[in-house]
């Protein structure tokens, strides 16, 4: 069967026929470079459409359909017209730092694709610590964030900038303890093993209550820590303009608007990995026949169906819920997830220890 | 000693909201002072949008004035006419015909509705949902509709004439009024679901911004804005017009004052204007739609005062006449400017957000305070 | 107590989160439901209202006439200076002098279509067309003059 692990495997033979290992080596991080920075350049188009035609939907319009055949080739056009737009440097920012800031978004962004399995037996790093290197990795994102509010010299970019600080730092925490929540389950922090410990059966379901109650708290985790409504305060249109990214323009207003979107994604992804099986298609016990039938559907459309899944439910909170205010919104984290968390991984270990998870 | 630009000694941070601001709503600029995210005091300055319409009036005759009071409050086009048409009326001793009057009371209902239609969509963006913005276009765009057909514009009509109304009635406007109370009472339902009942809704605005109804009587506040505080102050109830005092309908009234009370009072009000609308579509009286007036109106020497329950509150007309064809001086009493004298008070101690929150209940329409 | 208050709390707040995603992903399923106009597409049906003000025209029959006895009355009534009537005096069949319109001049950048001027003409000779699209590239095309060249005034409007 036709598969991503066979088409690598395929290249890599080809070149080890051509070149001696260490030039194999430098052209394989090449290739894998430049197959990570298309992806990033297709994710941003798709997402971005996808959400254009998402919220026209639900707000009962039609959304982008006059660029190529039912508006699909409208993120190309928008991604024209950015390219082309003058980046602005406006006076009394700290250059430096302002013209880093979309850059550094984009790398933290691009770090975090490693150790995601996007298929069976296809992944660019199987880190031993995959889960733990997520978290460190995701956790960048706000210096990019606070270098751009605080080198913007805008109050209104301060004011985001800081808002944004305080709310990614509290939602690690919420997130770190949901995700170790499926550490426990499975045992291990590799992304590899924890899709492999779900062959029969995906954590959500396999996991009970706590489980459940776990992939809740990561959606919301997640779609704080990547600044989407209803928690998107550190932009908040109608309070603060643009937040952060008030000052910038052109191409450097897209990376940030790209890394947001690559974010999204990469947060989603891992969430499919942890909660709903990665790649690993829908297995249930032993019926073997059943599973057979699934698998019969490649473990790549699996992966995306689940990401984009999942994808779609956070936009579907975006164009549903109004904005939390600052304070509210430590208030949830503080006195609702994070409490809620601490008891969840109690009840986990139980689960674990006692094995009482299927 | 040097002063940072844009702080003040305690180092509050100074900002400009406005004139350019996606809350504002228009060219309103604040100059906020804040305190992290605290807001400590909120300074709006006009005169981005002053048209110096009171000037204009002067020149023009009782006939032409009544057009450019839709360009005030441009959401309630039709009330600010219906004000100034009362008060040519008035002066005249002019009898409507009994057709006029319940066409007038049509209009300003549905207008009424088609304001707070709009004002639900615009305060569910101002605290940071965009759906709802949508999904209240559709019922005032069916408002737009009927006023079209029948007022040949969609938002300064310039129906109302001293003596009635320009035209009749259209022969479609019946069956489509009844089409949009029935939308509208299956749409109400759907506008709760999605902003009232919301959590995070109820959380931005229950005891944000509370305004005492003190405080509402001593600032000049009317409409929903002070009748969220508890001042009874409906025109419509206190001064009836029209033939309002013959209608059944009640005047919202909450206690607290914050803006989720802002926001649920303009909520009944739309069920009332539901309401009236009910009672009026079936029983429109036959008979002329204008009264027989002078091509030139003339008004007797004196002073004049008529007033209407807009969207916003009370809109008041003031005439002074020295006999001639043009008035001597026009005063028009707007509501948003009042309530925008409000802000400050409210909006001290509270955080940006709220702000943004409670601009967004009080209905504020620029063009209406800055006239 | 207070465990049971901060639980029905949640659930609370969860059911009217969950009531307005409901309606969210009612209208995202139902694609019947949206009211979006294809607005340059649609022009030719859309049907404005006979009422719509979109802008004052003078008719003309087949004759080249009009109804327009040049009375003055329309600039009176507008409130904006938006329409000039220059007039002139005609020698009519019986030898009288009689005044007539010359250029019935319309500034269509000034009008705020708040039909007075149909309402005062005593003849009908203007109404209000339905066009709307009035966008030129010089201010100076919006300056129109209404009567046609060689048109008259039609027989029998006094």
């Amino acid at each position: 069967m036709w598969s991503f692990a066979a088409l690598a495997d395929l290249i890599h033979e080809e070149l080890n026929a051509q070149l001696d290992p260490s030039w194999v080596l430098a052209v394989e991080m090449i290739l894998v470079g430049l197959s990570a920075i298309g992806l990033f350049a297709l994710l941003g188009l798709v997402l971005v459409l996808m959400e254009r035609k998402v919220s026209a939907f639900m707000q009962i319009r039609l959304g982008p359909n006059r660029v190529g055949p039912a508006g699909l080739l409208q993120t190309l056009a928008d991604t024209l017209k950015l390219l082309v737009k003058e980046g602005i440097t406006p006076n009394g920012v700290d250059r430096l730092m302002f013209n880093g800031a979309p850059f550094i978004a984009m790398i933290a962004a691009m770090l975090l694709l490693a150790p995601i399995a996007f298929a069976r037996d296809f992944q660019i790093w199987d880190l031993n610590i995959g889960v733990l290197y997520v978290s460190a990795v995701s956790s960048l994102n706000v210096i990019a964030i606070l270098m751009a509010g605080w080198s913007s010299n805008n109050k209104y970019s301060l004011l985001g900038a800081m808002r944004s600080g305080a709310q990614i730092v509290s939602y690690e925490l919420s997130a770190g303890l949901s995700v170790l929540t499926i550490v426990v389950l499975a045992g291990s922090l590799q992304m590899s093993e924890i899709v492999a410990s779900q062959a029969d059966g995906w954590w959500v379901f396999k996991g009970h209550v706590p489980a459940l109650l776990a992939f809740v708290i990561f959606l919301i985790a997640a779609t704080a820590e990547t600044n989407r409504a209803p928690f998107d305060l550190s932009e908040a249109e109608s309070e603060l303009t643009a937040g952060f990214h008030t000052e910038y323009s052109g191409m450097k207003f897209a990376l940030f608007f790209l890394a947001e979107y690559i974010n999204v994604f990469i947060v989603c992804a891992i969430g499919a990995t942890l909660f709903l099986g990665g790649w690993m298609p829908l297995h249930i016990g032993h019926w073997a026949g059943f599973n057979q039938v699934m698998d019969w559907i490649p473990s790549s459309i699996w992966f995306f169906g689940k990401t984009f899944f999942l994808i779609f439910v956070i936009m579907w909170f975006r164009w549903t819920f109004p904005r939390l205010r600052i304070d509210q919104l430590l208030d949830l984290e503080w006195k609702y997830l994070l409490p809620i968390g601490m008891v969840n991984i109690l009840l986990v270990t139980a689960v674990a220890i006692l094995g009482w998870h299927f | 000693m040097v002063e940072e630009i844009g702080t003040t000694e305690q180092g509050d941070l100074i900002i400009n909201v406005g004139p350019q601001h996606p809350a504002t709503h228009g060219v309103l600029h604040l100059v906020i002072t804040l305190n992290g995210e605290t807001v400590k005091k909120v300074e709006p300055h006009l005169g981005y949008i002053h048209r110096s319409i009171e000037k204009m009036c002067e020149s023009l005759s009782y006939r032409q004035f009544i057009y450019s009071t839709s360009r005030m409050d441009y959401l309630s086009s039709h009330i600010n006419n219906h004000g100034c048409a009362l008060a040519v009326e008035k002066a005249l001793q002019l009898e409507v015909p009994g057709r006029a009057q319940v066409i007038r009371v049509l209009m300003d209902e549905l207008t009424r509705i088609a304001s707070h239609v709009l004002w639900w969509g615009a305060m569910a963006m101002d605290i940071g949902a965009f759906t709802p913005f949508f999904h209240a276009f559709r019922e005032r765009e069916m408002i737009n509709d009927i006023m079209e057909e029948t007022c040949g514009a969609r938002l300064t009509m310039n129906y109302m004439v001293p003596g009635g109304v320009m035209f009749d009635l259209h022969p479609n406007f019946y069956g489509r009024v009844k089409a949009f109370i029935r939308q509208f009472h299956k749409k109400l339902p759907e506008y709760d679901e999605l902003v009232t009942g919301n959590t995070i809704f109820r959380s931005r605005t229950r005891g944000v911004g509370v305004l005492s109804k003190e405080d509402a009587i001593s600032y000049g506040c009317s409409g929903p804005t002070a009748r969220a505080s508890g001042v009874d102050c409906d025109i419509r109830k206190l001064f009836p017009y029209e033939g309002y005092g013959k209608l059944q309908f009640e005047q919202p009234l909450a206690t607290e004052g914050d803006t989720y009370d802002r926001y649920m009072v303009r909520m009944h009000e739309m069920r009332q204007s539901l309401s009236i609308l009910e009672q009026l579509i079936d029983n429109i009286p036959e008979g002329d739609f204008q009264a027989k007036t002078k091509a030139v109106l003339k008004l007797p020497k004196g002073e004049f005062y008529s007033r209407v329950e807009t969207a916003r509150g009370e809109f008041g007309v003031y005439i002074v006449s020295e006999g001639g064809t043009t008035p001597y001086r026009i005063k028009y009493r707007s509501p948003g400017f009042s309530n925008l004298s409000a802000l400050d008070h409210v909006v001290r101690g509270q955080k940006i957000g709220d702000l943004v929150a409670i601009m967004g209940s009080f209905d504020l329409v620029i063009p209406d305070i800055d006239r | 107590m207070f465990l049971k208050e901060y639980i029905s709390d949640i659930t609370g707040a969860v059911g009217s989160l969950l009531k307005g995603m409901r309606r969210t992903g009612y209208y995202f399923l139902h694609r019947g439901e949206a009211i979006t106009q294809q607005y340059p597409d649609n022009r030719d049906h859309m049907g404005l209202p006979e009422r719509f003000r979109g802008e004052v025209v003078m008719p003309h029959n087949e004759q080249n006439e009009h109804r327009c006895t040049g009375c003055t009355a329309c600039e009176l009534a507008c409130p904006n200076g938006t329409i000039k009537v220059v007039t002139k005096f005609e020698v009519n069949a019986e030898g009288k002098r009689k005044k007539a319109v010359d250029r019935f001049i319309y500034h269509l950048e000034l009008c705020t279509m708040c039909n007075l001027c149909i309402e005062a003409c005593p003849t009908d000779a203007i109404k209000m067309a339905q066009h709307f699209e009035h966008s030129v590239y010089d201010r100076s095309q919006l300056t129109k003059i209404l009567n046609r060249p060689e048109s008259k005034l039609q027989d029998g409007v006094e």
